[in-house]
């Protein structure tokens, strides 16, 4: 027989896969099937009984998230089963579901956030009753605290226990629970500990009522308010697709899109709730600096201030591009500083060893994110993604969960939410033996460095030492690039990709602010170290008041990612654009018009007016094959050529220093996070619990 | 039921089993697989809250959790669940009263009247310590209603004077010997019992049977009484019963399959069936293609899983197979499906 | 009356020592090797034959329960569970095996291990039964220390028994439920399928037993499937452990013959109705879950699962619980409508929100304080939960109160009468004309 069955579905006869559920079976057909506890990346818990439909014949009504269609049998006669999602005999069932989940439920529509985009609010208007037969009081259950970023109010909660299974299976960290039985059972934390999950606020998404809602979003506007742009996250590599919430010029809350590919349906707590930063520490005007104070300044003075500042010898000028930078902004910039003639522009970490091969695949994330869930055997070189690509790390997660792939680390022993082989925390554990008997027997083995992995004194030879390994152990094959790295900030792909490198005799970050030349452009450059600055004229351009801007001599605002159009590609070699949500703040100017502005002011204007004519720049003429030339996808196993060959290992060999964490502080990464007052809240917590486990 | 929650002050912040307790809480977590050891969460509760003057403290619970690796959320989520684990302190005598209709109906309330009068409200302990009490659900003494559980042990055939006496008794430090509190053993009926008086049934008289009955006779040709499912009729000691008129179809007697039968048909001739689960077909007492031929959906569900199939009789339609071969149409068979190898 | 020579629990009462040196004076452990090698086949056949049907309420078919295991042990090991998690109101037998007869049961475990391929039993009892949990501890030490179970043991199967205890779930007594508990969880029931026999404890093939079903396998195969099967009516096969309860002269257990008669039970046993046979009400026949019958349909009723079921209820357990006519009906439901309300896992919604409701409805019902329309809606609430539940338990709450209803809603409409009067009285023709 074959993998597929029949069923009769509202008269409708439907072939599905013996492994859909009966309710996507219905979903097949295009019926309508109401749903509290079933979610389809989470374990079936079949608790809520609202999915029922009825099968001709049996007893009971079925619930149909819970029924494989496998398992279900023909007619006596061999006919497809009957099944009927409408109809007097399911309505009374939905309808008596319905009245138990309302009879103890507040029915504070008009004060609850989750009003408007309620599943309870709109299935009790679809399949309720109009009027209540419960006499008797309401059960009250009290709030519970989950931390900074949850809100709740347990008393709307039906305890369909979504959030319970999302914090074990996708979260992997099991800190909410449902206590008690019956009637009292509730949904709490232990003892109300806030949740330490870098994924927790993907609950309040999960919530089908207002039990769980955004605390930071708390009575801050209502959904059909809102103007919706989708987008792009840059609060990591991974580049999540986002949906900004705006109402006038404030961004007011952002929400996870659905990105097969990406991020599935989830978002890291800091892509979520790092809004608020976007409108604090702001730079909404142009600044420079006289008598050793920042005064506020018309564009055309701080251009002028920044033409005097580059009017030294080209090879006294440095450039260093920040985490987030926008590839059109480091188009541009790149285009005006190399019509300069300045050779030291990078866009790495200060040290950084990679980068410079000339190819593309040797800096991408070759596998895919979407291809840890093919991959058996995943070795992760001084990389935690829990920290820098949290939505990922569930991936990794789900698929040593669900699938088959076991986990190896060399580097810090952190704990990821999955259990792993630790095979060592220094570059020479590469060649151990333990490494090759991990990937023995390993169909689809996956390698993977971190970026900070690279940037030390044998960074070279560690991303050969990788690449090696991969291709001993069959990592590299036809149709699977089992190696990659992973990168922690969302512009450096981008940036890499444009050669935002040191050209022919100019330096690297690091010495370019640390060898005292006259003049240092920093482009967002916030997270590397300024203190060797000296007497150096500092051009900052960026959007926040962080660390480059209160060491800079001149100040040039620019508009943050949710506030202009512009170009990012993923830690994967993924081109994705944001959308422009909200205008930029005061007098801010998008990142590549200050660097076209200049070019006029210094007299050597770039080629393109418009970001369209930049884009098309970086696109490439027609047949053309840029990393631009497409948007949208990872090229994946097209690398496979590229990573056939072996890497020069440079000058050291693998060390046996310790690998060191990438990411500090998951929750203060960039100005954006550093400025917002809900991060800082999280960062507090967070460390508050690492020294509380340090001293016992 | 009603919230439960931890007594937090009470439960202070340091919880040790006791040393003698080690061993018992070796034999317990012994009962389980190595990488099962979560099982023992509920002995291992119980266990910490005997050594904590019958409650379980918070740092009790932990110590579980630490011990069987087990998040505290998983741990508390069962404490919480099972109304054994008495989240707050108690009296050294923990009275369980049994409120369920059964007991109810033999006067638990009454019962209750005592508790409330003797030592105050549920869960409140007297001030010496001694003594507080809950209503709990059935208890499973039901015969021997209305009955209250005091620590470990039962007391049955309550009156509200005796357990006024018996509460009386342990307050001042007196044991009381529990089982039931009037004049019956156990659960025989009051006053002694009618049955079970026969000496023969106590005096080994029992083992002198040599043999089985029913022992499978070689090869048998015929279906044998038990086979059929249709029992030697025996007369009822009931006699006021009528006979049902008709043998009760719900009895299940002669299926095909479950009859022994005389003949061998080669089963492997049907494609898919080889010589090994010939032979489990014919353990199973299907022998002919009529067997086959005659299989219900459900039967062939059930002949799955013995044979630890996934689906594989309808795939290979073997239903269908049979069908024809028990038709005799062993051409048409094999043009159809192939002759099944041996 | 079924005779002593017939029964198989001949410690019902502990009168005797339960030690394993009387236990096979009274014939435990005897062949017990034989019936093992005749293996799985014959014994599930003999016991098929000798139609019992599971002891723990529903009925099911022992011997066809035990087939539904994998003909073949493959890289999962086979667990046989015992259900000694007797809660059911009204029910106390199997109490009265593990602390006096606990010899038959450990025996039982083990036969029926080898009938579906088990080298492993847990026996889940409740965590109140502390003491019999003692008692079945030391039989099974006695066993180990005999050599009759584990490793190489004389018998030749290799079988290992351990005991488990809860600690206080109603809920736990479903099969699935137990089996999460026994795993360390909650105990809430879990969706079928996969059924236990596919994926059961650890995701094992396992089947889950009443502590009764299994006691009587061994004297069953001793004496023959014919023996057994020739109590009761057909269908109804069997002895029968029955506790009576209530308002009879005598509460007791007994070992009874199936389809014995309600008025002989109780005549032969228990002494009669308290207040003579005049002064009977109704009696719930087979534990807490199934819904009463009045007192002129089950005096001389059959005491037997299809009887019963024509009934409109169940033998369940065969725990009796008899109720006069002094009883306050209404409340002894509100109770058990209570004991629902208490013991539901919180699982689904229909049984979390709505035995809650029912029980608050009832107990306004005991003072009369409702309306009737409002019986109405109690009977409209019990039918959405029954059906629509992932376990039985929302059934078993419903039953009860669907029993009272179908049997005596004149008295809750009497009650409701007598609680309005006084108003009516003032009020005068206002209420009259309604």
């Amino acid at each position: 027989m074959s993998d597929t069955f029949k069923l009769n579905i509202d008269g409708q006869e439907v072939e599905v896969p013996k492994s859909y559920t009966l309710m996507q079976a219905c979903e097949e057909v295009g019926a309508e099937i109401p749903r509290f506890c079933y979610h389809e990346r989470l374990s079936v818990a079949g608790n809520c009984r609202m999915c029922l439909v009825e099968w001709e014949g049996a007893p009971k009504p079925i619930a149909s998230c819970a029924e494989i269609v496998g398992n279900m049998r023909p007619n006596k006669d061999g006919s497809a089963p009957i099944i009927r999602t409408k109809g007097a005999y399911v309505e009374k069932a939905r309808n008596g579901v319905m009245e138990f989940l309302l009879i103890n439920h507040p029915l504070d529509c008009p004060i609850c956030d989750q009003g408007g985009e309620c599943d309870l609010q709109d299935q009790a208007v679809a399949y309720g009753r109009a009027d209540s037969r419960y006499d008797e009081n309401k059960r009250a259950v009290e709030d519970k605290n989950m931390g900074p970023l949850v809100k709740t109010i347990m008393t709307r909660c039906i305890q369909c226990t979504r959030c319970v299974r999302f914090v074990a299976e996708v979260a992997g960290v099991e800190e909410i629970g449902m206590i008690s039985r019956g009637e009292s059972a509730e949904i709490t934390t232990y003892l109300e500990k806030s949740l330490t999950s870098e994924l927790s606020g993907n609950v309040i998404d999960l919530c089908p009522v207002g039990a769980l809602t955004s605390k930071p979003y708390a009575f801050n506007a209502r959904p059909w308010e809102l103007r919706k742009t989708s987008s792009i996250d840059v609060m990591d590599a991974m580049g999540a697709a986002i949906r900004v919430d705006a109402k006038g010029d404030a961004v007011m809350r952002i929400l996870p899109e659905t990105s097969e590919d990406v991020n599935e349906e989830w978002l890291s707590d800091k892509s979520r709730f790092v809004w608020d930063g976007l409108a604090r520490q702001r730079l909404d005007r142009p600044y420079v600096r006289q008598n050793g104070k920042l005064h506020a300044v018309t564009w055309p003075e701080a251009l002028d201030a920044v033409k005097a500042a580059l009017s030294v010898n080209a090879d006294e000028i440095g450039v260093v591009a920040g985490d987030l930078i926008e590839a059109e902004q480091a188009k541009a910039a790149l285009d005006f500083f190399s019509g300069l003639g300045v050779k030291s522009t990078d866009c790495r970490p200060a040290g950084a060893q990679y980068g410079t091969s000339g190819v593309r695949e040797h800096y991408l994330l070759n596998p895919t994110l979407a291809g840890v869930e093919e991959s058996d055997a995943l070795l992760l070189i001084g990389a935690n993604p829990r920290i820098e690509a949290a939505v990922w790390n569930a991936r990794i997660r789900k698929s040593w969960l669900w699938g088959n792939l076991k986990v190896a680390v060399i580097g810090e022993a952190a704990d990821l939410t999955y259990p792993y082989d630790h095979l060592g925390t220094s570059p020479d554990a590469l060649t151990s033996a333990a490494v090759v008997e991990f990937f023995k027997g390993a169909k689809r083995p996956m390698v993977v460095v971190g970026e900070a992995a690279v940037c030390r004194a044998d960074g070279a030879a560690i991303l050969a030492a990788a690449l090696k390994l991969a291709q001993d152990t069959g990592a590299i094959a036809e149709g699977w690039a089992g190696y990659g790295m992973l990168h922690t900030a969302a512009g450096r792909v981008g940036a890499l990709d444009l050669g935002f490198l040191p050209a022919e005799g100019g330096k690297a970050t690091a010495d370019i602010l640390g060898s005292g030349l006259k003049t240092v452009v920093l482009l967002g450059a916030d997270e590397v170290d300024l203190s060797k600055l000296g007497a150096a004229k500092v051009i900052y351009v960026g959007s926040h008041g962080d660390a480059g801007a209160s060491r800079a001599d001149v100040v040039l605002p620019c508009a943050a990612y949710t506030e202009l159009s512009a170009t990012y590609v993923n830690t994967e070699g993924r081109v994705q654009m944001t959308t422009r949500a909200v205008q930029p703040k005061g007098e801010a100017r998008e990142g590549w018009a200050i660097f076209r502005a200049l070019s006029a002011v210094m007299g050597k204007a770039l080629s393109y007016d418009t970001a369209d004519d930049l884009r098309a720049v970086l696109r490439g003429k027609a047949g053309e094959n840029t990393p631009f030339s497409g948007r949208g996808y990872a090229p994946g196993a097209k690398g496979v050529a590229a990573l056939s060959a072996t890497l020069p290992a440079g000058g050291a060999s693998l060390g046996s220093q310790p690998f060191k964490r990438a990411v500090a502080d998951f929750y203060l990464t960039n100005p954006i996070a550093r400025a917002s007052r809900t991060m800082a809240e999280c960062s507090a917590l967070a460390t508050s619990l690492d020294t509380a486990v340090a001293a016992e | 039921m009603a919230l439960r929650r931890f007594d937090i002050e009470a439960g202070g912040d340091r919880f040790a089993f006791k040393p003698e307790t080690e061993e018992k809480i070796a034999f317990w977590r012994g009962k389980y697989p190595a990488d099962k050891q979560r099982s023992a969460v509920i002995p291992l509760l119980w266990l910490a809250q005997k050594d904590n003057a019958g409650w379980l403290s918070e740092p009790a619970m932990r110590e579980v959790a630490d011990r069987l690796e087990m998040p505290y959320i998983r741990v508390y989520e069962v404490a919480t669940f099972y109304t054994m684990f008495r989240l707050q302190p108690v009296g050294k005598h923990h009275v369980q009263l049994c409120g369920t209709t059964p007991c109810q109906l033999r006067g638990s309330e009454g019962l209750k009247e005592v508790c409330k009068k003797e030592i105050g409200k549920p869960m409140y302990v007297t001030d010496d310590q001694r003594l507080s009490w809950e209503e709990v659900e059935c208890l499973g003494a039901c015969v021997n209603a209305p009955m209250v559980q005091i620590n470990d042990d039962y007391y049955e055939d309550l009156t509200p004077e005796s357990l006024s006496a018996i509460l009386g008794r342990l307050r001042n430090g007196v044991d009381v010997a529990p089982g039931p509190q009037i004049d019956r053993v156990n659960s025989a009926p009051e006053g002694g019992t009618t049955v079970l008086t026969e000496p023969s049934l106590f005096d080994g008289s029992r083992n002198k049977v040599a043999a089985l009955p029913n022992l499978p006779q070689p090869p048998a040709p015929q279906p044998t009484p038990e086979a059929t499912g249709k029992p030697e009729v025996k007369g009822p000691t009931n006699v006021h019963r009528e006979e049902p008129a008709k043998v009760n179809d719900r009895a299940e007697p002669v299926k095909p399959e479950e009859a022994r039968a005389s003949a061998f048909d080669d089963l492997k001739r049907i494609n898919g069936v080889g010589p090994k689960y010939e032979q489990m077909l014919n353990d199973m007492g299907v022998t002919q293609y009529a067997h086959m031929a005659a299989w219900s959906q459900a039967k062939v569900d059930e002949v799955e899983k013995l044979l630890g199939f996934n689906d594989r009789i309808d795939r290979e339609k073997w239903v269908a197979q049979a069908q024809l071969l028990a038709a005799g149409k062993f051409d048409e068979h094999d043009r159809e499906y192939g002759r099944g190898k041996d | 009356m079924l005779q002593d020579k017939d029964r198989i629990f001949t410690n019902l009462y502990g009168l005797h020592s339960p030690d394993l040196e009387a236990a096979k004076r009274r014939g435990a452990w005897h062949l017990t090797k034989e019936m093992l090698d005749l293996g799985p086949d014959w014994l599930c056949d003999q016991i098929k034959a000798s139609g019992l049907r599971g002891r723990g309420g529903a009925g099911f078919p022992t011997g066809l329960k035990w087939t539904f295991m994998p003909k073949e042990v493959r890289d999962r090991p086979h667990y046989l569970v015992v259900n000694a998690d007797e809660s059911e109101p009204g029910t106390c037998k199997d109490r009265e095996i593990m602390r006096h007869d606990p010899h038959l049961l450990i025996e039982g475990c083990m036969v029926a291990s080898r009938a579906m391929r088990a080298h492993k039993c847990y026996v889940y009892i409740r965590g109140e039964y502390i003491a019999e949990r003692h008692a079945l501890e030391k039989a099974v030490r006695e066993a180990y220390e005999a050599k009759l179970i584990g490793q190489n043991n004389v018998n030749g199967w290799d079988f290992d028994l351990y005991v488990h205890h809860g600690a206080g779930a109603y809920i736990c007594g479903e099969e699935t439920a137990l089996l999460e508990s026994l795993e360390g969880k909650k105990g809430q029931p879990r969706l079928k399928p996969p059924f236990p026999a596919n994926a059961g404890l650890y995701g094992c093939p396992t089947t889950v037993n009443n502590v009764e079903s299994i006691a009587v396998v061994p004297t069953i195969l001793r004496r023959g499937a014919q023996w057994f099967a020739g109590f009761g009516r057909p269908n109804n096969a069997g002895t029968k452990l029955f506790c009576i309860s209530g308002h009879v002269n005598k509460p007791c257990n007994v070992e009874e013959e199936m389809s014995i008669t309600f008025r002989e039970l109780i005549e032969t046993h228990c002494g009669g109705i308290r207040g003579g046979w005049e002064n009977l009400k109704a009696v719930i026949p087979g534990g807490s879950s199934v819904p009463m019958v009045p007192a002129e349909q089950i005096m001389d009723a059959y005491m037997d699962f299809d009887t019963l079921r024509d009934l409109k209820s169940g033998l369940g357990t065969a725990a009796v619980i008899v109720m006069d006519k002094q009883t306050d009906l209404i409340k002894a439901i509100a109770r058990l409508a209570y004991f629902y309300k208490h013991e539901s896992c919180g699982q689904c919604t229909p049984c979390r929100e709505g035995t809650g409701w029912m029980w608050r409805v009832l107990e306004r019902m005991v003072k009369g304080e409702a309306t009737h329309d409002e019986i109405d809606t109690l009977l409209e609430v019990t039918k959405q939960v029954e059906g629509h539940t992932i376990c039985a338990l929302g059934d078993a709450a419903a039953w009860p109160i669907q029993g009272l209803i179908r049997h005596f809603r004149h008295e809750i409409e009497e009650r409701i009468n007598r609680y309005r009067q006084p108003r009516a009285f003032v009020q005068g023709s206002v209420i009259a004309a309604e």
